[in-house]
């Protein structure tokens, strides 16, 4: 069954409370993609690129704006059927990198609505900002739910 | 920000030094745990064959993660990163086999832009298979 068009242009509430981004996370963030870069882990070596605290990899605000993308994910109205969701893109674009004792709140925006050959497809645009309201990254998101195989 | 490349001595062309990265199911397991991605099709073969895969298969942020790396490297600075966008286009397959699998990323500026700022193009591989489309980021030079 064919998305409801009249999602498109659907903003939801900033997530609650704020996303308080911890040095200890992204360390293990960094460890797991096995980055051993010193600007994730030593606040010394992020200070002397100007920073103010240890900052994280590019991709690693996507585990906020993607649990915030839920909300659009698991909306009932919306009918997506999410066993069958795969990531098709991703785009980030920063103002600045994610740094430690950030505390960062997501608005979801779905851009777009689509059903192509069966397959459903949302485009979801998450904007972050900081404690101070200022601009962060924004994350685009586009999820596609594959046709269920015919019986 | 501080990125250790100049702008100025940059050519279009210019290919970035490349990446070699390993992903075994010891790898996803670390990686779900730090990113909060549970999705048993990275850790349950069982699972991933029931919905249609060949086996367990990389989280695509993963392989996302690893071929920044190869932006992040080259430019010094990962806060010099002004945009970065991917496709998924294949997964990448890792066998239980205890090698798992390779995701080689290679990337060259493909243009050179305002504000000091070049595009990357990159190119992700894994078992002879393009897995990443329109790998492209944006970084701000010295």
């Amino acid at each position: 069954m064919a998305l409801d068009q009249s999602f498109v242009g659907r903003s939801y509430p900033p997530t609650e409370p704020p996303y308080e981004v911890g040095r200890e996370k992204i360390r293990e963030f960094a460890e797991a993609i096995g980055d051993a870069n010193p600007v994730y882990t030593d606040a010394e070596a992020a200070k002397a690129l100007g920073y103010p605290d240890v900052i994280a990899p590019p991709t690693f605000v996507f585990a906020i704006t993607f649990k915030a993308a839920g909300q659009v994910i698991a909306d009932p109205q919306l009918g997506l059927d999410y066993s069958r969701v795969v990531h098709g893109d991703q785009k980030f674009a920063y103002s600045r990198p994610v740094r430690a004792g950030d505390r960062l709140t997501v608005t979801s925006t779905i851009e777009a609505v689509k059903s192509l050959a069966g397959n459903d497809i949302v485009d979801i645009r998450g904007e972050v900002h900081d404690e101070s309201g200022e601009h962060v990254v924004t994350a685009w998101t586009k999820l596609v739910a594959r046709a269920a195989e015919e019986a | 920000m501080a990125a250790k490349v100049s702008f100025d001595e940059v050519e279009v062309g210019t290919e970035l030094p490349a990446g070699a990265f390993p992903v075994t199911r010891a790898t996803l397991v670390q990686y779900a745990g730090a990113s909060g991605d549970f999705n048993p099709i990275h850790w349950n073969e069982r699972f991933a064959r029931e919905v249609g895969l060949p086996d367990v298969i990389a989280h695509g942020m993963f392989t996302m993660a690893e071929a920044a790396r190869v932006v992040t490297d080259w430019a010094g600075d990962p806060g010099a990163v002004v945009e970065y966008g991917v496709r998924f286009t294949k997964p990448v397959v890792v066998p239980d086999d205890g090698e798992g699998a390779v995701i080689h990323v290679t990337g060259k500026v493909a243009a050179k832009l305002d504000d000091r700022c070049v595009r990357v193009d990159l190119t992700a591989m894994s078992a002879g298979q393009k897995v990443l489309g329109m790998s492209r980021a944006v970084v701000r030079l010295a």
